[in-house]
């Protein structure tokens, strides 16, 4: 008869398994990584002039190193900057001083009236990031809700529940069009 | 002597723990896949600003961060915004190595996907951040994040 071998004690498996879990509790992190995502326009190009754009399909917003904002001529606020983005991009009443729009066939939607317009956004060297965060917040947020409006008009839901191909579509209706200037001092440091 | 008996066997039965490990285990794996490495010690103050139009990174190892703010050791360093890159006070000089450097990294197909994120403290004069996002144009990094926190924006004042 083979000698029965005698039982492991297991007692201290708990404290080994104790003292993984918090050494792991204290060396990660839990936080999710969000933000606003945007994309850099690539280098200018020296040969190309920059493209002519007429004076309507512009909306200036500039940004002191005070954190004042002047918006399309006139001191502006942070309150009003995302009604009066979506007034400018929307362009409702085909209104002659809001940007034209040119017909596009979207794969999708069909023809729509794509907005020709272009946010320009130009910073001081001085500007807090915190202040130029909420002006990149308050006009990402003007899309977002141009573009939820146009997917509850046209789907039915919400942007951010449509399917990838919709999505798309609707991306292409209403893109953003963001454009930042070179950057240079225009109130001083 | 029935009575002595019937005493000892009353005493209450040990709990069985011998499962106790099991449970602790699958605490252990449940916290090694949800959280992720602290890769940095950080050398700046980070408070990012609050946003509400945030959208969450997608694939953490596709992601690259620069860090920006005050340095922790004032004494030290000044209150001077610094850019931090993986463990030093990095200038902007340095950017398109370090982009170069999270390339080489990755795999090839990968690549393209890298995006960078900006982990920027709120009160960073923007002009620090524009030279690095003229920096990371110059390398062809183009896709970037601004770090924020998800919060109403009435809470920065």
């Amino acid at each position: 008869m083979a000698r029965k071998s005698p039982e492991i004690n297991a007692g201290s498996m708990a404290d080994i398994a104790f003292l993984l879990l918090i050494f792991f509790l204290v060396t990660t992190t839990m936080d999710t990584d969000s933000g606003i995502s945007r994309r850099l326009p690539p280098p200018p190009d020296k040969d190309t002039p920059p493209p002519d754009v007429k004076e309507r399909n512009i909306f200036n917003v500039l940004v002191n190193k005070n954190d004042r904002l002047f918006v399309d001529g006139a001191w502006g606020d942070i309150k009003t900057l995302k009604d009066e983005t979506k007034i400018f991009l929307s362009n409702p009443n085909n209104s002659p001083d809001l940007p034209e729009k040119r017909e596009e066939n979207i794969p999708g939607l069909g023809v729509y009236q794509v907005s020709k317009g272009i946010i320009s956004l130009k910073n001081d060297r001085g500007t807090s990031y915190d202040m130029y965060i909420q002006v990149q917040n308050e006009l990402t947020a003007a899309v977002n809700e141009l573009r939820d409006d146009l997917a509850q008009d046209k789907f039915g839901k919400k942007f951010s529940e449509l399917k990838q191909s919709d999505a798309e579509a609707i991306q292409k209706a209403i893109p953003v069009s963001i454009s930042e200037a070179e950057p240079e001092d225009i109130g001083g440091n | 002597m029935a009575r002595f008996k019937k005493d000892t066997s009353k005493s209450a039965p040990g709990i069985n723990t011998s499962s106790l490990p099991d449970i602790i285990f699958m605490l252990l794996f449940f916290f090694m896949v949800t959280t992720t490495m602290r890769e940095v010690t950080l050398k700046v103050r980070i408070l990012p600003p609050g946003a509400t139009e945030v959208q969450k990174l997608e694939k953490k190892s596709l992601v690259s961060y620069i860090y920006i703010g005050p340095p922790i050791q004032s004494r030290i360093y000044g209150t001077e915004s610094r850019i931090q890159l993986n463990d030093s006070f990095r200038t902007v000089d340095d950017i398109g190595e370090f982009i170069y450097a999270e390339r080489e990294a990755r795999d090839e197909a990968d690549r393209q996907l890298l995006t960078t994120s900006l982990k920027v403290d709120k009160e960073v004069k923007i002009g620090v951040v524009t030279d690095v996002k003229q920096e990371l144009r110059k390398v062809g990094a183009f896709k970037i994040n601004y770090s924020t926190r998800k919060g109403a924006i009435a809470e920065n004042r």
